[in-house]
């Protein structure tokens, strides 16, 4: 090979570059405390469709499923791991607990570095009227 | 055999049967290229199946009234532009000549060429913008509605090429722009994505009918499951005259017009 | 050998830096497109494809031409084209790259792209193209790259190498059928609505590629020490010239059929693009100087005298260049969607957003070429 040093000193300059995000993280003491803790404006019901750690892992795998079942099964119920009953919506069932979109999904996102682009679409709370953000979040069958 | 689509099953066992012989690939290759064309089997096999469809009764419509238009769009967040350009309607009126341009009509008024006549998706049965979709954003749902799937569509516009009737419009810019009021019970669309009207498939559900019907006073507007031979559309297609746009391309279209 | 395709003069550097304006100017407008959406372009609800696609149509046929030279050397091993080969599949890569990248400054949602091959469906069309894109492009660079290296060690190109080559001319000839596809195969457009599409993509192409190689080969004699020999030339005017005939040809068939039929639908588009259509004429011009350019030069090639001029010649393959590039480019992209479905017209007319986006994709394009070329040349010289 040619240049032997000059090439590894240029491989290892590259990977230092590169994992410089890694060691930035690593370096901060643990997580910002409002990430660690979203402010949880729960107005209906005691816990999330999931449990914590499940939501904390997997809420976007959860609303990814939510939404293509929605959209192109028509499957607007949730059954969760207790056997109750919630409604399949972003809108009603997300955010009426949390409806501090801006605290509970940007301050992480922004952290992640994840752009949320529902609310290209969906309608966040402010947007939405006083009778819908009051709505409760639990599945009403249709009949009542 | 005849070339019309109403092979009946015994038919088309026989012609996939030949078509697996000749190497074709039998019917998993025929379905394949085939998307969202079921092969008609007999009508009896279909009652089951919903296949919603409308009937627009174009002498009770009233030419210059815009009343289903108006809550479509408010309803479902369908932007309004200045520009003419890049407009998004999902229900809306062209003269009569336009929709039905294979009709004779150098015998008729012009008065009666130009009436405005209501247009809107088809929910065709064998929907050519399904057919080209290179995602799946676009497809056929089980009761016959023909849907958009707006996480997933990419812009590509495929579908507006696709489609013979002119119902598709395409998001140039951020919607959000072009609305002054939101209806909070619905979203809007994102930039770059295509969009049509989706029958009200999020509120028909329950038996209730798409805003367009519930809205004319006149009762111009007859929505209903095309296959369940007891509805009032079913009866009334079997009854009146009616007409469906560029019936000779076989998208079969699930909108007819009594005329 | 990358190394070699940056070595040269100062003239190269600047032509090299002038692209890379170019592009940066086509990133710009690009990332304004990101933001405000393709309202920016010409496009409406109802001509929903414009110069992005009418690029993306034109330039498949470009890439597909190389066969023109494939064949003829590898199949019937004409020797003449041993040393040119390379250029028309350089050409080609340059030419896929342009492809994808119009059709991806074309979505509305570029972020989603995947979203083709995560959700792959065979019943559309546009599914096919990218992967028969995406092959072609894979086939061609590594075919070029590898038979280069091979002609430095003065080695012979091994037996999978040479499958690759054999297996690119089917697969040039499918790429340019699955790109007419995506127009012959929908209902209600009737201009597009045609079983000789597919032929008349392929006859446009082996005119227009080999008359852009013409015209590039001559550059490369002009600015370098590699002189293609006269009779290689003299080949590929002939190619051209055939092409353009068969062109011509096929677009007649369609003339006839629309009007002896007289079926109303089958003639709007035509009658728009040669006549105009309730007042409404903004591509006549560029239609009749596509026919005018498309007869003076087939009618300038028939004479051997002038296919064997080198400035004859230049001429001749800019006409057709032109011509082609009117025809399917624009003429037949745009004038499909006019009229409308609802039997209404809207014109088109390209932007000045749209227009730096795409010089931006065309320079991308000619820098891919201008450093394939410079390697190729100052690897065979070294």
């Amino acid at each position: 090979m040619y240049n032997k040093t000059k090439v590894s000193i240029g491989i290892l300059l590259f990977l230092c570059l590169a994992s410089l995000p890694f060691w930035h993280s690593l370096m901060q003491d643990g997580e910002d405390s409002a990430i660690k803790n979203p402010v949880i404006l729960a107005t209906a019901g005691e816990t999330c469709v999931e449990d914590r750690a499940f939501m904390r892992s997997n809420h976007m795998v959860l609303l990814h499923q939510w939404r293509d079942e929605v959209v192109r099964e028509n499957k607007r119920e949730y059954t969760n791991s207790h056997g109750e009953l919630f409604q399949k919506s972003l809108s009603k069932t997300c955010l009426g607990c949390h409806s501090n979109k801006k605290e509970f999904c940007e301050t992480c996102h922004a952290q992640a570095s994840v752009k949320v682009t529902c609310f290209d679409c969906h309608l966040q709370p402010e947007q939405m009227t006083e009778k819908n953000r009051q709505e409760p979040y639990f599945h009403k069958s249709r009949g009542n | 055999m005849k070339f019309d689509n109403k092979v009946n099953r015994k038919e088309f066992l026989k012609l996939t049967g030949i078509a697996a012989l000749i190497g074709v690939g039998g019917k998993t290759g025929f379905s394949l290229y085939a998307s969202g064309q079921e092969p008609e089997t007999d009508s009896d096999e279909n009652k089951n199946k919903i296949r919603y469809g409308l009937l627009i009764d174009t002498k009770k419509c009233p030419p210059d009234c815009t009343d289903c238009s108006d809550i479509c769009h408010s309803k479902h967040n369908v932007p309004s532009y200045k520009s003419k350009k890049i407009e998004i309607k999902w229900i809306w009126k062209e003269p009569a000549k336009h929709l039905f341009p294979e009709n004779n009509w150098d015998l008729k008024p012009v008065a009666a060429k130009n009436v405005p006549l209501l247009t809107v998706c088809n929910h065709c049965k064998n929907p050519p913008c399904v057919r080209v979709c290179p995602t799946q954003a676009t497809f056929k749902r089980d009761d016959g509605i023909i849907m958009m799937d707006y996480h997933r569509c990419i812009g590509c516009r495929f579908c507006m090429a696709g489609c013979p009737y002119g119902s598709r419009s395409f998001n140039y810019k951020d919607p959000r722009k072009g609305l002054t009021e939101l209806n909070p019970d619905y979203p809007t669309r994102t930039t770059g994505v295509v969009e049509k009207c989706n029958l009200c498939a999020e509120k028909i559900g329950d038996g209730s009918s798409p805003y367009c019907v519930e809205k004319c006073s006149k009762g111009a507007i007859i929505f209903g499951n095309l296959n369940d031979p007891e509805s009032e559309i079913r009866k009334a297609i079997e009854q009146d005259h009616v007409l469906r746009r560029k019936a000779e391309l076989g998208t079969e279209p699930s909108v007819f017009y009594k005329v | 050998m990358i190394e070699k395709a940056f070595e040269g003069g100062k003239k190269y550097k600047l032509w090299l830096l002038f692209l890379l304006a170019i592009i940066a100017a086509g990133i710009y407008q690009y990332s304004i497109q990101l933001e405000e959406g393709l309202s920016i372009t010409g496009m409406s609800r109802d001509v929903s494809w414009g110069f992005y696609v009418a690029n993306f149509t034109f330039f498949v046929g470009v890439a597909a031409s190389a066969v023109m030279l494939v064949i003829p050397y590898y199949l019937h091993h004409y020797k003449k084209f041993s040393q040119l080969v390379i250029f028309g599949e350089w050409l080609a890569v340059g030419s896929v790259v342009m492809c994808i990248l119009f059709i991806f400054v074309d979505m509305g949602q570029p972020q989603r792209a995947l979203n083709i091959l995560l959700h792959p469906t065979p019943n559309s069309v546009l599914f096919w193209d990218v992967i028969v894109l995406f092959g072609y492009l894979a086939i061609n660079l590594f075919v070029a790259w590898v038979t280069l290296r091979k002609e430095k060690a003065n080695l012979e190109i091994s037996k999978l190498i040479k499958f690759l080559i054999l297996l690119s001319i089917p697969w040039a000839i499918a790429i340019h059928t699955v790109t007419a596809f995506l127009y012959s195969g929908l209902p209600g457009r009737h201009a597009w609505l045609t079983a000789i599409m597919a032929p008349r993509f392929l006859a446009s192409a082996f005119a227009a590629g080999p008359a852009l190689l013409i015209l590039l080969l001559m550059v490369v004699k002009k600015l370098t020490y590699f002189k293609p020999e006269k009779e290689a030339f003299g080949t590929l005017a002939k190619i051209m010239l055939y092409g353009m005939l068969v062109n011509i040809f096929f677009y007649g068939l369609e003339i006839f059929t629309a009007f002896y039929s007289n079926i109303p639908s089958h003639k709007h588009t035509l009658t728009y693009l040669f006549f105009g259509l309730n007042g409404y004429s903004k591509l006549v011009p560029y239609v009749w100087t596509s026919v005018a350019f498309g007869f003076v030069s087939v009618f300038m090639l028939l004479f051997p005298a002038i296919r064997a001029n080198h400035k004859t010649l230049a001429v001749a393959a800019t006409l057709i260049f032109f011509s082609t590039y009117l025809d399917k480019g624009l003429a037949l992209v745009i004038g499909g969607f006019i009229p409308s479905p609802l039997e209404t017209i809207t014109e088109y007319t390209i932007t000045g957003p749209e227009f730096t986006i795409s010089a931006g994709i065309w320079a991308i394009g000619a820098l891919l070429v201008t450093l394939a070329y410079r390697m190729t040349l100052n690897v065979r010289q070294s």
